[in-house]
Order: C-alpha cells, then sequence, then structure tokens
C-alpha cells in the first residue's frame, strides 16, 4: 500500500510538471539545440570548441510573436520544414510580404507573395533556404529566436541585421 | 506576540492563495494542452464547404492526433492555417496527397481551362466543397502538410445535425 502511494504520487508530480512544461514551451518560450553549419557564424561557429569536439548551441525561442506574425527584417526564427513537416529549421527573414528578392546567383527577381516570407541562412554555402524550395508561408513559422543560452561563453543575445549586399525592398 | 500572530496569519493567507493559485495555473495548463493535443471544439462559418457545413455557422469537434501521427488521407476535413493570411485558419477538405495527380478547373463556371498539377513532397491539396465560392488550392497552390491544424470528425451545432462528419 505504502510502495503503491509514492508511485501514485510521483507518477502524478511528473504528469503535472509535463503538463506545465508542455505549455510554457508552446504559448511562452523554449529552447532548443541547433543542428549544422547553415546559421554559421551566427551559431555553431567552427570556433566554440569544448575539450576538442565542437558542442552545439542552444537557443532560446520566444513564441509570443505568433499572436499577431508580426515579424521584421532579419529576425531569426524556427520553422517546420515545408517539405517535411517533422523537421524544424532555423533561419534568417530577408523578405516579408511584397518584398521583391534577387537572388545573387541568378538574376531573377521574385516577389513574396501576400502571408509569406524569404529564409536564407546566414551561410550561404550550405544551407537548405528559400533558395531552393521558394517562399515559405508564415504559418509555418514556430518562434523567433533571441537569445544563446548554451555555451556558457556564447550566452548573448541573437541580433536583427541584415546580411551585407542584398536590398530587401525598392 | 501580537506581531508572530499577525505574521502567522498572513503566512497561512499567502500559502492558502498560492495553493489556489496553483490549482487554477495546473487547470489552465491541463486545457491547454487537451485543446492543443487531443481535441478542442471551434466555430466555423462561410459560404466554402456548403454543402457539407453550412452557411450560418457550426460547432465542429477537431482532433489533433492523426496530423502529428501522418494518418491522414483524402476525403478528410482539416482545419488549415491559411497560407494567404496566418492569423487566419481555413477549413476545407483534402483532395490530394504528395505525388498525387491533380486535375482543376481554374474557373469552374467556364468548362474549358483544365490544368494538371503532381503535389510536391510534404504537400496536400486543399479544396472547399463548393467549387464556386472557396479560396483553396487551387489559388494558392498545394499548402505544406506543416500548415495543419487538426482533423474534423464530428458536428455538435446544430442539433438536428449532430454526428460524425465521416462518410
Amino acid at each position: 500500500m505504502g510502495s503503491g502511494n509514492i508511485l501514485w504520487s510521483l507518477a502524478k508530480n511528473y504528469f503535472t510538471v509535463g503538463l506545465i512544461g508542455l505549455t510554457i514551451s508552446d504559448r511562452y518560450a523554449s529552447v532548443v539545440p541547433v543542428r549544422g553549419t547553415s546559421m554559421s557564424p551566427t551559431f555553431n561557429p567552427q570556433t566554440s570548441t569544448f575539450w576538442g569536439s565542437s558542442i552545439d548551441d542552444c537557443v532560446l525561442v520566444e513564441k509570443f510573436c505568433l499572436e499577431k506574425y508580426k515579424f521584421s527584417h532579419g529576425d531569426v526564427v524556427v520553422f517546420s520544414s515545408p517539405s517535411n513537416h517533422k523537421e524544424r529549421l532555423i533561419k534568417r527573414i530577408i523578405g516579408l510580404p511584397g518584398d521583391w528578392i534577387g537572388t545573387p546567383h541568378s538574376h531573377d527577381v521574385v516577389k513574396v507573395p501576400e502571408g509569406h516570407c524569404w529564409v536564407e541562412g546566414d551561410n550561404s554555402l550550405s544551407s537548405m533556404d528559400s533558395k531552393s524550395f521558394g517562399p515559405i508561408p508564415l504559418g509555418l513559422i514556430n518562434g523567433r529566436v533571441t537569445h544563446i543560452v548554451w555555451p556558457p561563453q556564447r550566452i548573448g543575445e541573437v541580433e536583427t541585421r541584415m546580411p551585407q549586399g542584398r536590398f530587401s525592398s525598392f | 506576540m501580537r506581531a508572530a500572530k499577525y505574521i502567522w496569519q498572513w503566512r497561512s493567507i499567502a500559502k492558502q492563495a498560492f495553493t489556489q493559485t496553483s490549482i487554477v495555473a495546473k487547470f489552465l495548463c491541463l486545457l491547454h494542452v487537451t485543446n492543443n493535443y487531443l481535441c478542442s471544439s471551434t466555430l466555423v462559418y462561410g459560404p466554402s464547404m456548403l454543402p457539407t457545413l453550412n452557411i450560418s455557422g457550426d460547432v465542429l469537434l477537431v482532433e489533433h492526433i492523426s496530423h502529428r501521427l501522418g494518418k491522414l488521407g483524402p476525403g478528410d476535413v482539416v482545419l488549415v492555417r491559411s497560407p494567404v493570411d496566418p492569423r487566419k485558419i481555413v477549413t476545407k477538405r483534402i483532395v490530394g496527397m504528395e505525388g498525387d495527380r491533380i486535375t482543376f478547373l481554374l474557373d469552374p463556371s467556364s468548362n474549358d481551362s483544365c490544368n494538371i498539377i503532381v503535389v510536391p513532397k510534404g504537400h496536400v491539396w486543399i479544396q472547399g466543397d463548393n467549387m464556386y465560392a472557396s479560396s483553396d488550392s487551387r489559388h494558392f497552390g498545394p499548402v505544406p502538410y506543416g500548415l495543419i491544424q487538426g482533423k474534423v470528425f464530428m458536428r455538435v451545432w446544430p442539433p438536428h445535425s449532430f454526428g460524425s462528419l465521416e462518410q
């Protein structure tokens, strides 16, 4: 009887903590690791090595922006990939609805349609972004990255900036 | 002596308030998780899903499990975050999954301009049942699977059409 009671209260506690954690991570903020080098040097620069092996950055993602879906140029966002809904990608918003986007390598200019945005990685050499799959609907966005929280020597804010040499709107 | 009594009283009140608040907070968390991961109710209106759904407004029960497990198929009525305006959620029927070949009329009032498209990977083709008054994949193309919010499985209002939506 005694051990059953302890088990029951333990399960109840785990359940409560899970509920609260899930709610906070859905509505307010969550912490996710960044894999890959597509956002280097903002995240995962090769210099941040820790005892020989490089470790991934963890970033804080805030969800308040999802109430109005208001974003600005240069925001770093997390979204689910348009070709695979289970995959999450982290990229920087380059263009918002109504902007004309020119790709550096080809000469055609694309207009970002209503309710969409143009996302690109900071590392243009190895990044799977709007240059390959086109503009994405804003509804796919899961949150905005505001801070790096791990590793300790890289804790700090993620600045909103536009890459050099890109024209965004005219 | 008096001060100690006051402090003790104040502490017990604070303790009680904390307990009550945490019960409310837990309840709200449970509500959020149920609404987002199990099942929720929603009010839909508009002409685009006639004759399946009424124009004046129906209350539907929506489940949020099968789209996470990838068990949706053609014919399911789903809630989709509109690709044109992310603040809006629209109700449409899935017509084709990824890889399907879709034939559709650009303009249903004139019966000639026919288009054929293959739905790309990770996308679905959605259409309203009322093809004359529906803004759907015929206008904005296939939508990513990630925009699907849930699957409609039951109608609870109006009472005379209470029941399952699956044929």
